[in-house]
């Protein structure tokens, strides 16, 4: 029989097979970040990679997991969404295959991006490192959920999906001080960055990597991510359930 | 195996569905007939548990489906209008990966996967991209996706629109093999009258979300429409001599042509022909025509499902 488990194991691999098909795209997007981080890093003060490598490596999830929805507007088009609506899957495994598909490329990234920072002078410890890309997970199944949820809300009106996704995007991660430190800026937008969840999720990061583990940042950032990642499951069976 | 009780579903103002009572026994093959719009596919959609109903139950393969959607769903195969399949993906993938959903192991989806491609006559394009398959191609393949599991019960939405009527006819050939060897219920929606009188036993027709009419389609026709006889003379003065001979089958004279409206016309024309030569003015020609499923929805509401349905483009396929 089947269980929630192998349901997500269905859908992941689904939705991994015709990426494995055809690796040369996965490759592609994988170099992405390597080009951005060779031509910022040089700009960033001096021993700043241990500050800005995390940050990169959240990034680089968030934008693929927020697209998690765009592969579904096609197939919600084509038919094959509703196919699997009737199948017996459980509902909450369509949302995390869907989003693991997105985030398990770019932990093949991160480990990339480590690896040839390592030579610079980053230092990271392993057991942090792997807390860490927990924590980046349960945020990003919520993120991806959230934009499994906006494709089925705008699947007739395919502008709205890009719209939405890019508005939100783009302050998300600056007001989480992904590429710049919030520290230095006014008082409003430090208040409007306490209320974005990112930015636990960012500053957990940065310490775990450090090999911080049992400090309050990683109870907040595990605080968030849950929080982040209950609310887009919740939000995303709800909405497959009223999908017309 | 389908029991619903004044299932009804209102898109806002709209009542897409209006109190359906629907009884489909094991093994049926039932046909719901109707122009665009007039509530198949939500009905069908009810049933698959993809929306639940306003108001009213659904009882589908022993379970409700608004309380029990996993059961209903384990029980059911669907084929919806839109391709099942994946574009992006190939077809023997979709196969397997539908049976794992169905929680078949992975050898047992990979043998079933096979003999549907075998069966369905797929083997030399199961290993393409979908989206380089032709509209026939893909259609087989959603055939295939919906029989992964051997369901007792198989609902297709419109399964032939958009086909060739080449590929139309061997996808009812399909649907009907299926249903010799397996004993399948199925229950499909379609708005080609030709395919409703020739596949369903049974034909249920549906306007404005109701059911106005439910029988077989030889029982529809001759309930509400019947056939009729329609004779031509040389002349005027014959037919009109004519009309008293038939008296009995009360026939409407118009210029030398005469229509007799009856039941069982091709056992009777021969006699009719006899009792006319015999009086002495002989029929010059005779035409028997038959009742479509497209006079009985005339009849049963004043329009015809040719002009409202059959021609008009998928985009005003319903919610």
């Amino acid at each position: 029989m089947t269980t929630l488990i192998t349901d997500t194991t269905t859908v992941f691999s689904r939705e991994l097979r015709p990426l494995l098909r055809d690796p040369f795209t996965i490759i592609f997007s994988m170099v992405q970040p390597l080009v951005f981080l060779g031509l910022f890093a040089p700009l960033l003060p001096d021993n700043s990679l241990q500050w800005f490598v995390p940050g990169i490596i959240v990034m680089s999830c968030l934008f693929a997991c927020s697209m998690t929805g765009s592969n579904l507007l096609f197939e919600i088009q084509t038919g094959s969404h509703e196919r699997m609506l009737v199948t017996p899957l459980r509902r909450p495994a369509l949302l995390i295959g869907r989003a693991l598909k997105e985030i398990v490329p770019m932990f093949a990234q991160a480990a990339l991006i480590v690896a040839v920072c390592v030579p610079f002078g980053f230092r990271f410890e392993w057991a942090g490192a792997v807390v860490g890309l927990i924590i980046l997970a349960a945020f990003c199944i919520g993120l991806g959920a959230l934009s499994y949820t906006l494709a089925l809300a705008s699947k007739n009106q395919e502008w709205m999906f890009w719209t939405v996704q890019q508005t939100l995007l783009f302050p998300l991660l600056l007001l989480a001080g992904v590429l710049l430190p919030i520290e230095n800026g006014p008082g409003w937008l430090q208040a409007l960055a306490k209320g974005n969840p990112l930015s636990y999720v960012v500053d957990a990061e940065r310490s775990l990597f450090n090999g911080e583990i049992f400090t309050s940042a990683t109870l907040y950032g595990l605080i968030a991510a849950a929080a982040v990642g209950a609310l887009g499951l919740w939000a995303g069976v709800r909405a497959m359930r009223r999908s017309d | 195996m389908i029991e619903t009780q004044g299932l009804t579903k209102h898109f806002k103002d709209v009542r897409a569905v209006d109190g359906i009572d629907l009884t489909v026994a094991p093994g049926e093959l039932v046909a719901l007939l109707g122009p665009n719009g007039a509530g198949k596919s939500t009905t069908l959609r009810m049933l698959t548990t993809l929306i639940p109903p306003t108001s009213g139950t659904a009882r589908v393969a022993g379970f409700d489906v608004v309380r029990h959607q996993r059961q209903v769903r384990l029980r059911i195969g669907y084929i919806g209008q839109g391709n099942g399949a994946g574009h992006s993906q190939r077809g023997r993938d979709e196969l397997i990966s539908q049976g794992r959903a169905y929680g078949l192991g992975v050898k047992d989806a990979r043998a079933r996967a096979a003999t549907l491609i075998d069966s369905l006559g797929l083997a030399e394009v199961a290993d393409r991209r979908v989206s380089s398959l032709s509209g026939g191609q893909r259609r087989r393949l959603d055939i295939a996706m919906g029989l992964i599991h051997a369901p007792d019960l198989l609902f297709l939405d419109e399964p032939s629109t958009g086909l060739d009527p080449q590929n139309r006819a061997n996808l009812q050939e399909h649907i009907l093999d299926l249903r010799a060897e397996h004993e399948t219920t199925i229950v499909l929606t379609t708005h080609y009258l030709d395919e409703a009188d020739s596949m369903a036993e049974r034909v249920i027709v549906i306007d404005h979300g109701r059911i106005i009419a439910d029988d077989s389609p030889a029982r529809l026709k001759a309930e509400h429409v019947g056939d009729r006889i329609i004779l031509g003379f040389d002349a005027e003065t014959e037919a009109a001599r004519a009309t008293t001979t038939l008296a009995a089958y009360d026939p409407a004279r118009e210029g030398a042509r005469l229509t007799i409206a009856t039941q069982g016309a091709p056992r009777q024309l021969p006699g009719l022909l006899d009792d006319l030569r015999a009086a002495g003015h002989p029929a010059a020609e005779a035409e028997v025509i038959r009742p479509t499923l497209d006079d009985v929805f005339l009849k049963l509401t004043g329009r015809s499902l040719r002009e409202g349905g059959a021609a008009e483009t998928r985009e005003l396929v319903e919610v």
